[in-house]
C-alpha cells in the first residue's frame, strides 16, 4: 500500500541535498495520507471489524512478501519455509507477552523484536550450511525446516501442541489501535528493505543474483551477503509472525504449513521478482481476493499452482518485473502527457 | 536379533527411498533441476495402482505395469509442458525450481479434488508368511521390496553404463552442448530420463503401499523429500550413491523409531542432511566439481 518512491538512480546522478529532502518529504506525506485514508474510517467505525481485519492481514502479508522478495527476488535464492520463520516469531512473541510479566505496552513491542531475533537465529542456523554451497540447497533445507518446526511445535508442551495457543495478552482488541501498529511496522519494513537494497550492501546482493562467480571475483564476500540477507528476511518474517499472533489471538501449527509458504511465494512471483511495489500490490490483491471468492476456496491452491507455472513460463520476471512505483516518474509522466496535449506531436516533456 | 531385524526393516524402506532417489539423481545429473514434482509422481503411481487393483479388479501385475506406464507418461508430459521451454531458454535456476514447485502443488491439489483428501486404504498387496533368511524372520513385504529394488538398481546401472541410450545420457550429463554437436538428441535423452525416473517412482509407490497401505494426495511430499535427502547424502548425480544414501536413511530412520523417537524421525533425517552438507557437500559418492566460468 505504501509506495517508496525515491528514485535512487536519479538522486545518485544528481546528489543535490535539497532534491533528496523533497523526495523524503513526499514519501512521508504519501504514507501519512494512505494511513489517514484507512485509519479514519476504521476509527469512526464506518469500516466494520471484518474489513479492518482484512486490512491488518494485508499489512502482515506485505511484511512477509516484501521480506521473502528480499531473498527470492533480490538475492535469487528460493526459500520454501517462510511460514516456518513466521511461526517461530509468532510463538516467541506470544509466549513472551504472556509470561514476561511486563505491562503489555512494553511486552508487545519487545515481544515483536524478540520474535524477530529468534527467527533470525533459526535463519542463521539453517543458512550457514545451506548458503555456503552453490545451487538449490537452500530451497530444500528451508522446506524441511518449515515441516520440522511444525512437528516440533506439535511435540513441545508449552506451545499448546495441536490444540493451539490462545494469546491471552494482546496489545489491543481495538482495530483502530492495532491497525496503526500493523500499518507502521509494514511501512517501516518496506523502508528498511528499500534502503537495504539501494545501499552498497544491496548492490552486492543484486550482483550475487546476477552472477555469483563474477561477484566473488569482484571482491564481494558472497557467503556473508547471502547470510545477511537471509537473516534479515527471517527477522522480518518473525516480526510479521508476532503481529499475526496478536491479531488473530489463537495460534495453531497448521496455519504455518507448506501451503502458506507457497502462497507467499506466489505473491512474490506474481508481483514481480525484485519489485517491492509488485510485492505490495500482489500481497494486497491476493489477501482480498480469497475473501471475495469464498465459494471458490477448494480450487484456490489449484489455480495458484497453474498461475505459478504460467507466469514462470511466459513472464518469469512477474507482472511488475523489476519496476518500482515512483512519484518522480509519475509526475514526469503527467507533465509529459500534459505537454503533449498542449502541443500535439511535441514528443518529450517533463523530467 | 531384534537389532538385526530393525536393520533389515530399515534396508527395506531404505530401498524404496533409493528407488525414488534415483529419479531425483538422474534428472539432476542431466538438467540440474531438483524435480520437486517427483515425490508426487509416487502419489500418482499409488492412486493408479489403487484404481486398477481395487476399482478395476485387475490382478496385481497388471496394476503395476499400468502404473509404471502411466507414471512414465506423466513424467514425460510434465517435462514437455512445464520444463522444456525453460530448459531450452537457459532460464535462471530459480524459475525452474518455482515451476517444479508449481507442478507439485498442482498434482497434489488435482488429486485432492478428484479423490478428496481422506486417505484410501490399499488391500494387502503381498500376502503370505514371513520369509526365513538364515534364521532371521523377515517380513514378506520387506523381502520382496529388497529383491525388487536391488534388481532394478542393477538393471539401471547396466542401462546407463552399457547401452547406447545410457552412453547418450552420460554424454548429455557431462556437457549438453557438446552432446548436441555429436548428434545426440538431447531433448529425447531428457525425456527418456524423466520416463525412467518416473517409472522407478511408480515401482517405489507399489512397494511403499505394500508396507504402508494408506494413500492420500500428500503422501509424496515427505517421501519425496526423504528420497531427495538420500540422493544428496549419496552424492547427487551418482547411481550407487543414491542406493547407498537410501539404505542409510532407511536404517537411520528405523533405528530412531526403535529407540523410541518416532516423533522426531523426520528431524533426524534433516539433521543428517545438514551434517552432510556441512562436512561433505558433494555427498559420499559425489565428485567435487570445480565451478567453471
Amino acid at each position: 500500500m505504501e509506495m517508496k518512491n525515491t528514485d535512487s538512480r536519479l538522486s545518485a546522478a544528481a546528489p543535490s541535498g535539497q532534491k533528496r529532502w523533497v523526495s523524503w518529504l513526499t514519501n512521508f506525506l504519501l504514507v501519512a495520507l494512505l494511513y489517514g485514508a484507512f485509519a479514519v474510517p476504521i476509527a469512526n467505525k464506518s469500516i466494520n471489524r471484518y474489513y479492518s481485519g482484512i486490512l491488518i492481514m494485508i499489512c502482515i502479508n506485505i511484511i512477509l512478501t516484501v521480506s521473502l522478495n528480499l531473498v527470492s527476488g533480490f538475492l535469487g535464492q528460493l526459500v520454501l519455509g517462510h511460514a516456518g520463520f513466521m511461526s517461530v516469531g509468532a510463538y516467541t512473541s506470544a509466549l513472551f507477552a504472556m509470561n514476561s510479566g511486563l505491562p503489555i505496552g512494553a511486552a508487545f513491542p519487545l515481544g515483536l523484536v524478540l520474535g524477530g531475533l529468534v527467527a533470525a537465529l533459526f535463519g542463521l542456523v539453517i543458512g550457514v550450511p545451506a548458503l555456503r554451497l552453490h545451487g538449490d540447497y537452500l530451497a530444500i533445507i528451508t522446506l524441511g525446516f518449515g515441516e520440522i518446526i511444525r512437528v516440533l511445535i506439535l511435540a513441545t508442551p508449552f506451545t499448546g501442541g495441536a490444540r493451539g495457543l490462545t494469546v491471552k495478552t494482546r496489545i489491543s482488541r481495538q482495530p483502530s489501535v492495532y491497525f496503526t501498529w500493523a500499518f507502521f511496522i509494514a511501512a517501516l519494513t518496506v523502508f528498511i528493505v528499500y534502503a537495504f537494497i539501494h545501499s552498497r550492501h544491496g548492490r552486492s546482493v543484486v550482483a550475487i543474483r546476477e552472477d555469483e562467480i563474477a561477484a566473488e571475483a569482484a571482491g564481494v564476500n558472497t557467503t556473508y551477503y547471502k547470510l545477511l540477507t537471509f537473516i534479515l528476511s527471517a527477522f522480518l518474517a518473525g516480526v510479521a509472525g508476532g503481529l499475526y499472533a496478536n491479531h488473530v489471538g489463537a495460534l495453531t501449527p497448521v496455519k504455518f504449513d507448506f501451503n502458506y509458504s507457497t502462497e507467499l511465494l506466489v505473491m512474490v512471483v506474481l508481483g514481480g521478482m525484485a519489485s517491492i511495489t509488485g510485492s505490495i500490490i500482489s500481497a494486497s490483491v491476493l489477501t482480498v481476493l480469497p475473501e471475495l471468492l469464498r465459494d471458490f476456496s477448494s480450487y484456490r491452491m489449484l489455480v495458484y499452482s497453474i498461475i505459478l507455472i504460467i507466469v514462470m513460463l511466459f513472464k518469469p520476471s512477474g507482472l511488475m518485473g523489476e519496476r518500482e512505483f515512483s512519484m518522480k516518474k509519475l509526475i514526469g509522466f503527467l507533465r509529459a502527457a500534459g505537454a503533449k496535449r498542449r502541443k500535439p506531436g511535441g514528443g518529450k516533456g517533463g523530467a | 536379533m531384534d537389532f538385526l531385524s530393525q536393520i533389515v526393516n530399515g534396508l527395506g524402506i531404505g530401498s524404496i527411498y533409493a528407488l525414488v532417489a534415483l529419479g531425483y539423481s538422474m534428472v539432476y545429473g542431466i538438467v540440474q533441476l531438483i524435480n520437486f514434482a517427483h515425490g508426487d509422481i509416487i502419489m500418482v503411481g499409488a492412486y493408479v495402482t489403487y484404481l486398477i487393483l481395487v476399482v478395476g479388479g485387475a490382478p496385481l501385475w497388471a496394476a503395476v505395469v499400468a502404473s509404471i506406464l502411466f507414471c512414465a507418461l506423466a513424467g514425460v508430459l510434465i517435462e514437455r509442458l512445464a520444463y522444456r521451454r525453460l530448459l531450452s531458454q537457459n532460464a535462471p535456476r530459480i524459475s525452474l525450481l518455482i515451476t517444479a514447485i508449481g507442478v507439485s502443488i498442482f498434482l497434489e491439489n488435482l488429486f485432492q479434488l478428484l479423490f478428496t483428501s481422506s486417505a484410501k486404504s490399499m488391500p494387502n498387496l503381498f500376502p503370505g508368511p514371513p520369509v526365513s533368511l538364515g534364521g532371521l524372520q523377515v517380513g514378506r513385504v520387506t523381502a520382496i521390496t529388497l529383491v525388487t529394488s536391488i534388481t532394478l538398481m542393477l538393471l539401471l546401472q547396466l542401462l546407463v553404463s552399457r547401452s547406447k541410450i545410457g552412453k547418450a545420457m552420460r554424454a548429455t550429463s557431462e556437457d549438453t552442448g557438446a552432446a548436441k554437436l555429436m548428434g545426440i538428441s538431447t531433448e529425447m535423452v531428457v525425456a527418456f530420463t524423466f520416463a525412467v525416473g518416473s517409472g522407478l517412482a511408480a515401482v517405489g509407490a507399489v512397494l511403499y503401499c505394500g508396507a504402508y497401505p494408506l494413500i492420500n494426495p500428500y503422501m509424496g511430499n515427505l517421501l519425496g523429500l526423504k528420497a531427495f535427502v538420500a540422493a544428496v547424502l549419496g552424492g547427487i548425480g551418482s547411481i550407487p550413491g543414491a542406493m547407498f544414501g537410501g539404505f542409510l536413511i532407511g536404517v537411520a530412520e528405523s533405528l530412531t523409531k526403535a529407540a523410541g523417537g518416532s516423533q522426531i524421525t523426520d528431524a533426524v533425517v534433516f539433521g543428517i542432511l545438514i551434517l552432510v552438507l556441512l562436512c561433505r557437500p558433494s555427498g559420499l559418492f559425489g565428485s567435487n566439481v570445480r565451478e567453471k566460468v
